[in-house]
């Protein structure tokens, strides 16, 4: 309650919050796309030759592929060669301790509420933060080492790691998955890479702040994480970015594996900068993110709330291969002003008795789009599954737009699958009440939205619940008039 | 403390409430009776400030100060109190979280120190039992999953928690068997004082019995066609509405 009035005297403050840009020293190569490019960063990145040949394959298949235009998004055209693909910090990438991190790259953190070094003290959290591509800084990574657990930055998993990532990446999303995935698998600069041994149960929150910084530089990150044989990690990744005119692509690619019995919780609170009340600049947010249920018994949930970015195709799905294995999705997406989100999950029932559930609550304002894309797919071998889905959609004014498409195909007759839809205006009785007990516009729609999604927000982790309330809060002011 | 002038109002072109005058002094208690349709409610609603009822024309003072021009939260805030006749229902903002902001929302306004969570709950705790509340409704959603009697004992226990200086009960008894009534009744009673006030909107005399009005003015299509002491609650009681009818 106490975070809560914190959020209420927050929400009194203007424009986006996070808007700001540090000043670091940065080494960006030349803007442009093509083999030699995609040769130049695994160069830099002194890459063994699988790396190259996977980025090379992923380039010339991406060739051959057309930007998607299904989605229910107006997509102005991308200029991939205007695009620089690389930067990196250009100190030194990994301190050995905060003391040689640049000041000013301390002080971005702390603009964003996120010290590192409250954060190194903070029961329970480990940080990998990744500013424009690089990893700067990994913390509790000695914890972590003692039971076997790998987190680190992607790169230094190539250098360390190479057999694990080797195995593992593009299994979930093989390199031509879809147009932006090829993308990113032939350029991606950096991301985090995770891995959980046999019968290891992670015992903090591993947690990523991602962050857009370098001015006309598309960020191209990947995650991969393992869960082997009977492990449990809650990874969090959350995002702001600092506030620009021009458009900023954003493809991202994170990939989960999880092995027999193994659990992975990821959570996400997404910021983005979602551009000016008049839609002018904002992220476009092209992820795709999957994981797969490879072992029995396994289990793979996506928690997000999102906020951000001017543009948002996301679909976080799950693979269902082993049998009794569970995929669950929840989902909070807010737009506002010209905001489009195009955001859902994808389902793939493929063992016996899977089980998977799907709550997504999208909250619409200004002149914005909002809509949910599902998919869920019991394969004829999938016996017995199961599939809840619930979409839910709440407008806060009579200029904006939620949009429900759900796709549905089952096929076997032992299995279940239902789906539950809801659309609703905010009520001004609900506002009215609220003020009548002497609670302002402002606040009255933070509690009824923050209400509204609170099936979502409890499954976020303690820490993030909070932020995501101040993100749900701050995102709508203004909204009404 | 109050004074409607002269007040005329109308919801989506009709006119609902015609000439409306009516003076509430400290520590009165003002019954507002009359049939469907008379503008009880309306009234309830325009003094709280909700939107779709426009004034206009007419004045109305609170503390001498011009009521329509300001938001219902700064009404609220200064101490005017509309208990609804159809609480509205919040899911999935606690009670608890709800009452809290309003308290403190009344005592920031006031020049108070906002109250921490410990002292929120030990003042809910004290007032609840003042209404026979069961503790475990303020866990639940605002007004979710409550009963219609539930609803009304909820909103003379918000009453009590903010202290207002005006209270408006909109049709509070309605829907309440006679155990629920004394104890709303009982509720509205603890809170009489010298400096505060109450309009009691209602159909019945019932309600009556427990919350003794000073005065009782009967609203007829849309004006005060009759005021006179408690008396005037039970000679309607036993002549029926249709005695105002036939006289206007």
């Amino acid at each position: 309650m106490e975070d809560q009035d914190k959020i209420l005297s927050e929400v009194t403050q203007g424009e986006y919050k996070y808007g700001f840009v540090t000043d670091i020293e940065t080494e960006i190569i030349e803007k442009g796309l093509s083999e030699d490019v995609i040769r130049l960063i695994s160069a830099k990145k002194e890459e063994p030759e699988f790396m190259l040949n996977f980025r090379l394959d992923a380039y010339r298949r991406w060739l051959k592929m057309k930007m998607p235009n299904w989605a229910y998004l107006k997509v102005p055209p991308i200029d991939f060669q205007a695009i620089s693909y690389y930067a990196a910090p250009k100190k030194k990438a990994q301190y050995e301790s905060l003391d040689e991190v640049d000041p000013e790259l301390l002080e971005t953190f702390n603009k964003l509420g996120i010290p590192l070094e409250e954060q190194k003290h903070l029961a329970g959290v480990a940080v990998d933060a990744v500013i424009d591509s690089v990893s700067v800084k990994t913390t509790f990574k000695e914890t972590l080492a003692e039971k076997g657990i790998i987190f680190c930055s992607f790169s230094e998993a190539v250098k360390e790691h190479p057999e694990l990532v080797q195995k593992y990446l593009g299994q979930a999303v093989p390199v031509a998955d879809n147009y932006f995935a090829a993308l990113n698998s032939a350029v991606f600069s950096d991301g985090s890479f995770c891995y959980i041994p046999k019968g290891v149960r992670c015992p903090m929150e591993l947690s990523t702040y991602f962050r857009i910084n370098a001015a006309n530089t598309g960020q191209f990150e990947r995650t991969l994480i393992v869960a082997d044989d009977d492990s449990y990690v809650s990874y969090l990744e959350g995002c702001t970015a600092p506030m620009r005119d021009e458009n900023q692509l954003h493809a991202a690619v994170v990939e989960i594996i999880a092995l027999d019995r193994a659990e992975v919780k990821y959570s996400t609170v997404q910021n983005w900068y979602p551009g000016d009340k008049n839609g002018k600049g904002g992220i476009y947010n092209f992820v795709t993110k999957r994981g797969v249920c490879r072992g029995v018994s396994s289990k793979i949930s996506w928690t997000q709330v999102e906020t951000g970015s001017a543009i948002t195709w996301k679909y976080p799905s799950c693979i269902l291969m082993g049998d009794n294995s569970v995929g669950e999705f929840n989902s909070v997406a807010v737009t506002n002003n010209y905001q489009q989100a195009d955001t859902g999950s994808k389902m793939i029932h493929i063992g016996k008795n899977t089980k998977s559930t799907i709550i997504s609550k999208g909250i619409s304002a200004g002149k914005s789009d909002n809509s949910y894309r599902g998919l869920v797919k019991i394969l004829p071998g999938a016996k017995n599954s199961r599939n809840f889905s619930q979409c839910d959609s709440l407008l806060l004014n009579d200029t904006c737009g939620a949009h429900t498409f759900p796709y549905i195909e089952v096929g076997n007759k032992s299995s279940v699958v239902e789906h539950e839809a809801t659309t609703s205006k905010i009520g001004e009785d609900q506002i009215f009440y609220c003020n009548q007990r002497g609670i302002d516009t402002e606040m009255a729609i933070g509690m009824i939205v923050n209400g509204y999604a609170k099936e979502v927000l409890n499954k976020l982790p303690m820490e993030f619940a909070v932020e995501a309330q101040k993100l749900l809060q701050i995102s709508l002011e203004g909204s009404v008039g | 403390m109050l004074s409607i002038k002269d007040l005329y109002v109308s919801v989506e072109g009709m006119e609902i409430l015609k000439g409306i005058n009516l003076e509430v002094k400290p520590g009165e208690v003002h019954a507002i009776m009359g049939p469907n349709g008379s503008g009880k409610s309306t009234l309830a609603n325009v003094l709280a400030g909700k939107e779709e009822y426009e004034v206009t024309s007419g004045s109305v003072l609170f503390d001498g100060e011009d009521l329509l021009d300001k938001a219902p939260e700064d009404r609220a805030k200064d101490g005017l109190f509309l208990s609804f006749q159809y609480p509205v229902e919040i899911p999935g903002v606690p009670m608890v979280n709800f009452l809290k902001s309003a308290v403190n929302e009344h005592r920031k306004h006031k020049g108070e120190k906002e109250l921490t969570a410990g002292e929120f709950l030990k003042l809910m705790r004290e007032k609840m039992d003042m209404v026979d509340m069961h503790p475990n409704l303020t866990n639940r959603s605002v007004n979710e999953g409550f009963s219609g009697g539930e609803k009304k004992k909820n909103e003379i226990f918000q009453m009590a928690l903010l202290e207002p200086r005006l209270a408006i009960l909109d049709e509070t008894d309605s829907g309440l068997d006679i155990d629920a009534l004394k104890t709303v009744a009982n509720g509205v009673n603890a809170l009489r004082s010298p400096e505060r006030s109450a309009i009691v909107v209602t159909h019945y005399q019932r309600l009556l019995d427990y919350i003794v009005p000073d005065f009782v003015h009967i609203l007829y299509k849309g004006k005060i066609v009759k005021t006179a002491g408690k008396e005037l609650a039970l000679e309607l009681e036993e002549k029926g509405y249709d005695w105002i009818k036939t006289e206007n």
